[in-house]
């Protein structure tokens, strides 16, 4: 572990995964999980390591991420991380991967063109069950223990994973894949599968915002991949808002204590319309400003309750790579990587 | 832009299934209910289906347990159903009406089976509109308002059927898995060839008992195939009769509003019956007399004056400035969309600053969607 090794020492500082070579990022839909799982990506990758970004859903989102053309499925370098280290990004297209696994397992060339032809890809990746979600953690694993010469080719893997509802379902697929297939190769890959999700070597993040469902989401599937005995990681506040006010001036606002008429006299001096419905505008615009922090102030207290470290990060308004960068410092002064 | 009119779609007997699709985390089951809600409301016998309710909205609507029946919602002036799909039950119900008992139980039992039910790819979005296709059949309803599981790509619910059916005609699976089927045809000979071939390959992966668990169950299967190809067409078909109204949700977000162009485009593609499109969440302004920019300079301004008065409007109109400056960047991606697709019909709703999960707020929020659409400004 050379690369990891140079990282460590050029830091000089413990971060929260040392250890783990697979992180796996989940989230409720629309709460900015690929997001989070690139700037994690890129934190990992600073001081000269490697890490390689899984898209496992299809949809490009690490392409317009990083601004470059659609992946194929290779693994394509897509950022350098400060400090001389790589992040390489995979889409993974299910169809190329059950021939790629075919054929590397259990050197199956001529008959898993012969499966192509008669629909059996198609049928395995589209019908049977799980079985796209046992390609999918089957490559993440097979990246995460690639090696070369005695060492790994990524220091760290990162998935964007499927959302919170079914990612115990995905990481547990191949357990029920193990009980299905009793015996023979399936069983033996499928238990070496579990065996990696299981260790310490992975961790589970869950990307959250400061809103009821995707917080209620991320304790239910915390205590859903407890349950699983998957080891869980971090919880990672997105686009949590700052406040703009100072804290008197927020309670005031809240209690609808705001004084009227110095906030005329203080718009008068300024030469802005002081009329009654810019003064009420104003009012309830801090009320609600006061109101959200208070809500996303009580939804944090919640996530404490499962006893993960906690990562916040702001809402940027750009939406260029940039964005990446800064959250992936972000990610770094916290102690993720 | 052309404004979307969402209580005309609400109130016209002749809508009879409304869609709710869009991408995850757009309010899109919440939305869904408030437009259930205010059809009731406004006088039509609506029923609502939902797939993943949070679990507090669900509880406003007396969905206590998932129970895979329509519930009447308590609270509410005039006719509101509601029911929360599950699939497992759904797929159980499908296999009991296509064949005998002593065929369903076997199939039932079936290892295969019970791993397909849970976690086939798709069999949520199939589901899904299997008890559309049920309820509507029933007659009792006369809107029936779905919301769509939130799937890893927001349009497979609209492959589904199709997919169902590919599966029912696949030549891979009556070939491979049912061998006997295969005799007698043409081809015997390269037909033998690729199967003994695949059936080998298959035993290596897979070990014969999981092999013997699938055979059996297409066999039992096999008598019901028709009648899930005849359920799958006539899903496909309901989803572009008229009377079915396709609402795509969206946020001012820009993956959001990517997912909904795909929708867009993929419902014209299909010829499916589109009624628009809802941007949820859009943030609003009390005080737009004062821009972004007018408000951080006073801010500024007021910085260099000393005293309470100066302090306070300067609080308050930062909070003002951000505030502008989301609603302009919102404002700006939903006219982007509208250029992108200027046929399609827009409706936008406010920003809530509390979480909707009860009855007063879904009201709220149905009134919302109907207000007539702001004049856009110049």
């Amino acid at each position: 572990m050379s690369h990891a090794q140079a990282g460590e020492s050029r830091h000089g500082v413990d971060t929260d995964w040392d250890g783990v070579r697979l992180h796996v990022v989940t989230g409720k839909g629309g709460t900015g999980k690929t997001t989070v799982a690139a700037s994690l990506a890129l934190a990992l990758a600073a001081g000269g390591r490697r890490t390689l970004l899984v898209e496992c859903e299809g949809r490009q989102g690490l392409a317009r991420l990083f601004d470059c053309p659609p992946l194929p499925y290779a693994e394509r370098r897509v950022a350098a991380a400060p400090d001389g280290g790589i992040v390489y990004a995979l889409a993974i297209d299910p169809e190329e991967a059950l021939v790629e696994y075919l054929d590397m397992y259990y050197h199956l060339g001529p008959a898993g063109r012969g499966l192509r032809r008669l629909g059996g890809i198609e049928f395995a990746t589209t019908i049977a069950p799980g079985v796209r979600d046992v390609l999918l953690t089957g490559k993440a694993y097979e990246a995460t223990r690639r090696r070369v010469a005695d060492e790994y080719v990524y220091d760290a893997v990162v998935m964007d994973a499927p959302p919170t509802g079914r990612i115990a379902r995905f990481l547990n697929v191949n357990s029920e894949v193990a009980s299905l297939a009793r015996v023979g190769p399936v069983n033996r890959q499928a238990e070496s599968i579990m065996r990696l999700i299981r260790s310490p070597q992975t961790a589970v993040h869950v990307a959250t915002t400061l809103e009821e469902m995707p917080v209620q989401e991320t304790i239910d599937a915390i205590a859903e991949l407890h349950a699983h005995e998957i080891p869980t990681g971090a919880i990672i506040v997105n686009r949590a808002h700052e406040p703009l006010l100072p804290t008197a001036l927020l309670k005031a606002a809240s209690a609808g204590a705001i004084d009227l008429a110095a906030l005329a006299r203080g718009l008068k001096e300024a030469g802005l319309p002081a009329d009654d419905d810019v003064i009420a505008g104003l009012a309830t615009e801090a009320a609600e400003h006061a109101e959200q922090l208070s809500t996303e102030r009580r939804l944090k207290a919640k996530l404490r309750a499962p006893d993960r470290p906690i990562y916040t990060l702001p809402d940027l308004d750009t939406t260029d790579v940039g964005r990446i960068y800064a959250l992936a410092g972000r990610l770094r002064e916290q102690g993720a990587a | 832009m052309t404004p979307l009119d969402i209580e005309t779609l609400l109130d016209d007997p002749k809508t009879k299934v409304i869609v709710c699709c869009g991408s995850g985390g757009v309010g899109k089951t919440t939305l869904a209910a408030a437009l259930g809600l205010r059809a009731a409301e406004r006088g039509r016998s609506v029923v609502t289906l939902t797939i993943d309710p949070a679990r507090r909205l669900a509880q406003s609507l007396g969905l206590k347990e998932l129970d895979n029946v329509p519930r009447r919602v308590a609270g509410v002036k005039g006719e509101l159903h509601a029911m929360m799909l599950d699939m497992k039950r759904t797929f159980d119900e499908v296999v009991e009406a296509h064949t005998t008992p002593v065929k369903a139980a076997q199939i039932l039992a079936n290892p295969f089976y019970q791993s397909l039910s849970s976690s086939f790819a798709g069999t949520q979005e199939y589901m899904a509109m299997e008890k559309l296709g049920q309820l509507r059949a029933s007659g009792q309803w006369d809107l029936i308002v779905v919301d769509t599981p939130p799937a890893r790509s927001a349009l497979d619910f609209l492959d589904a059927p199709k997919r169902l059916g590919r599966f029912l005609d696949g030549r891979f699976i009556r070939m491979v898995l049912v061998p006997a089927k295969a005799g007698g045809r043409g081809y015997a000979r390269v037909v033998h060839v690729g199967l003994s071939l695949l059936t080998a390959t298959m035993t290596k992966l897979l070990g014969t008992q999981l092999l013997t668990d699938v055979q059996t169950f297409v066999a039992a299967m096999d008598t019901m195939f028709g009648g899930l190809r005849e359920r799958a067409d006539a899903t496909a078909a309901l989803l572009r009769a008229p009377g079915t109204a396709f609402v795509v949700v969206a946020a001012p977000e820009p993956d959001a509003l990517r997912e909904a162009s795909y929708f867009v485009d993929r419902l014209v593609e299909e010829k499916m019956p589109l009624a628009g499109v809802v941007v949820n969440r859009m943030q609003q302004t009390a005080v737009p007399r004062i821009s972004a920019t007018h408000a951080a300079a006073a801010a500024d301004a007021l910085d260099e004056l000393a005293g309470t008065d100066a302090r306070l409007a300067a609080g308050l109109l930062r909070v003002h400035a951000e505030r502008m400056s989301v609603q302009t960047t919102e404002k700006r991606r939903v006219d982007g969309f509208s250029l992108a697709h200027p046929n399609v019909q827009l409706a936008s709703v406010r920003a809530f600053a509390r979480d909707v999960h009860d009855l007063a707020g879904l009201r709220e929020l149905g009134a919302a969607v109907c207000q007539p659409a702001q004049p856009t400004a110049e």
